[in-house]
């Protein structure tokens, strides 16, 4: 039982062990010719490759390229898809009226967008950045729809029984703070959603980190491709981090 | 005493076909304790929502008299504790009472004074940074008397608040509410099913029952303090159970011996 249910040091070391095992698996499949030479670099491969990118700063300013667009755009997709399930999750009217406008754009996925905003905006930032701004809004949207929806009713009426009664109050003294996790939590699966989308939103050659991934498979470079693949995984992590922090300030309530 | 809520032939329908309660006039004065009893579901609540104006009544008018104290600042007319204390979990004990005086265009400081204040009538000061789910039943509740109370209002409308509570905690409760109540002479409307509850508490028992509901009786209690298991309080539950039922009145305090229902 104590190996099936390990505890919170276990749980650390055991994913690290895991991680160990994958890259040693991996390491021999390439070292003893398991994998056809070429298909895929062995991980001691990665980090002479890593400098090299670093030592010519390239590596540097994809990074920085794609914090930009990652950042407007979960930004930008946040707040509007937020804001948007917020006012339909408390208007019926508003909800009625975009239910089937949200029905059809719903399944398009932020790369089918890329031809539109290379035609809108341009092979630039702004492309990019609405291209990970769609893909990032609908999460929320969905969020803050839901979490209006699960809004215990009766916590309006007490604030109409202490006058606030009013659209507006009820916004402020209800679904905002009794919606708060549930944005949250949208907000949460935009992090990740929008550094899977940085990729598509620089694959037509927005600089960055996936237009830098696009370049070195084009030159069958796989041991930079996998180096801006951990890199991408790393600021994920480190963007959730950081999120952790703000979600466990915001909700100290539930504890 | 001058009259501060008056119902006049006040019925509400959801469908303008039934009726929920209908013709139900009613008249609570200035610092008077009333207790509406009738059974669970009969629309005592409901009654409560539309003195408050929480619910606009389909037929008749209810009338809540000027204020006295209209010219003060950060009071509403009227304020409500609900049966499950429904508190607002994001908010910390303090700013749930705060809740009503918020928009009322008080400092913060002023918002403060005026929760600790309440916080201390109801003895929960020591508990004022906590958070709703930290505390027992019976200390939501405190805080729900204490936010209705924060705002000094014309009307304290109680909806069954302590029908949730076990029977030690809502003896506790009881007691307390009187002593709050002779220190702010409140008026006080308490709707309950439980008649011993409305006998302990109450100036006045209006008896509501029936589909539609209507007022079926309408019965001072009478001096304090009170012996609910002396023979005129036997006699006056006795007479409210008849009421209930919608047996006739069995009137004076002879009817006690045979009624035990």
């Amino acid at each position: 039982m104590i190996v099936l249910r390990p505890g919170t040091g276990t749980r650390a070391a055991l994913s690290i062990a895991g991680l160990v095992a994958l890259l040693a698996v991996w390491q021999a499949c390439v070292q003893y010719r398991v994998v056809p030479p070429g298909l895929l670099p062995a991980p001691s491969e990665l980090w002479p490759a890593w400098q090299s990118e670093l030592s010519g700063g390239y590596w540097q300013q994809a990074v920085r390229d794609s914090l930009g667009h990652y950042c407007a755009g979960l930004a930008i997709g946040s707040v509007l898809g937020a804001a948007l399930g917020l006012v339909c999750g408390a208007a019926p009217l508003a909800d009625a009226l975009t239910s089937g406008i949200v029905r059809l754009l719903r399944p398009i996925p932020g790369l089918a967008w890329v031809p539109f905003a290379i035609l809108w905006f341009g092979l630039n930032n702004a492309g990019a950045t609405f291209v990970i701004a769609i893909s990032v809004f609908w999460i929320n949207f969905y969020a803050a729809w839901g979490a209006v929806k699960s809004v215990d009713p009766e916590l309006y009426e007490v604030a109409a029984a202490f006058g606030h009664g009013g659209v507006l109050a009820r916004m402020r003294y209800v679904i905002l703070p009794a919606s708060c996790p549930g944005l949250l939590s949208g907000f949460r699966a935009g992090l990740g959603q929008g550094w899977m989308s940085v990729v598509a939103a620089e694959l037509f050659g927005v600089p960055g980190i996936g237009a830098r991934m696009m370049q070195a498979s084009s030159l069958l470079a796989t041991d930079i491709v996998v180096v801006y693949m951990i890199t991408m995984a790393a600021l994920y992590a480190l963007t959730d981090f950081l999120f952790g922090f703000l979600r466990d300030r915001l909700l100290r309530w539930q504890g | 005493m001058t009259s501060l809520v008056r119902l006049e032939n006040t019925g509400l329908s959801h469908d303008g076909k039934h009726f929920i309660f209908r013709h139900v006039d009613l008249t609570i004065r200035t610092g008077e304790f009333v207790a509406v009893l009738g059974p669970s579901g009969v629309g005592k609540s409901t009654l409560l929502r539309v003195v408050m104006g929480l619910i606009p009544p389909t037929e008749g008018q209810v009338t809540l008299a000027p204020s006295p104290s209209a010219q003060q600042v950060g009071s509403r007319r009227t304020a409500l504790v609900f049966q499950d204390a429904r508190l607002m979990p994001w908010r910390s004990v303090r700013r749930n009472v705060e809740l009503g005086l918020e928009g009322l265009g008080l400092s913060r400081n002023d918002r403060h004074a005026r929760a600790e204040e309440s916080l201390r009538l109801v003895g929960l000061s020591a508990e004022a940074s906590r958070w709703p789910r930290q505390l027992s039943g019976g200390q939501r509740q405190r805080v729900g008397v204490a936010r209705a109370l924060t705002v000094n209002p014309d009307l304290l409308l109680m909806d069954e608040p302590f029908g949730a509570l076990d029977a030690i905690t809502r003896a506790g409760l009881q007691a307390e509410l009187l002593t709050i109540r002779e220190k702010t002479r409140k008026t006080v409307l308490f709707v309950t099913h439980d008649i011993d509850e409305a006998i302990l508490l109450a100036d006045r028992i209006v008896v509501l029952a029936g589909k539609p509901a209507s007022v079926r009786g309408d019965l001072p209690v009478g001096p304090r303090p009170r012996d609910p298991s002396s023979t005129a309080m036997r006699a006056l539950a006795d007479r409210l159970r008849a009421l209930i039922a919608g047996e006739p009145d069995p009137g004076g305090a002879a009817y006690w011996q045979s009624a035990e229902i």
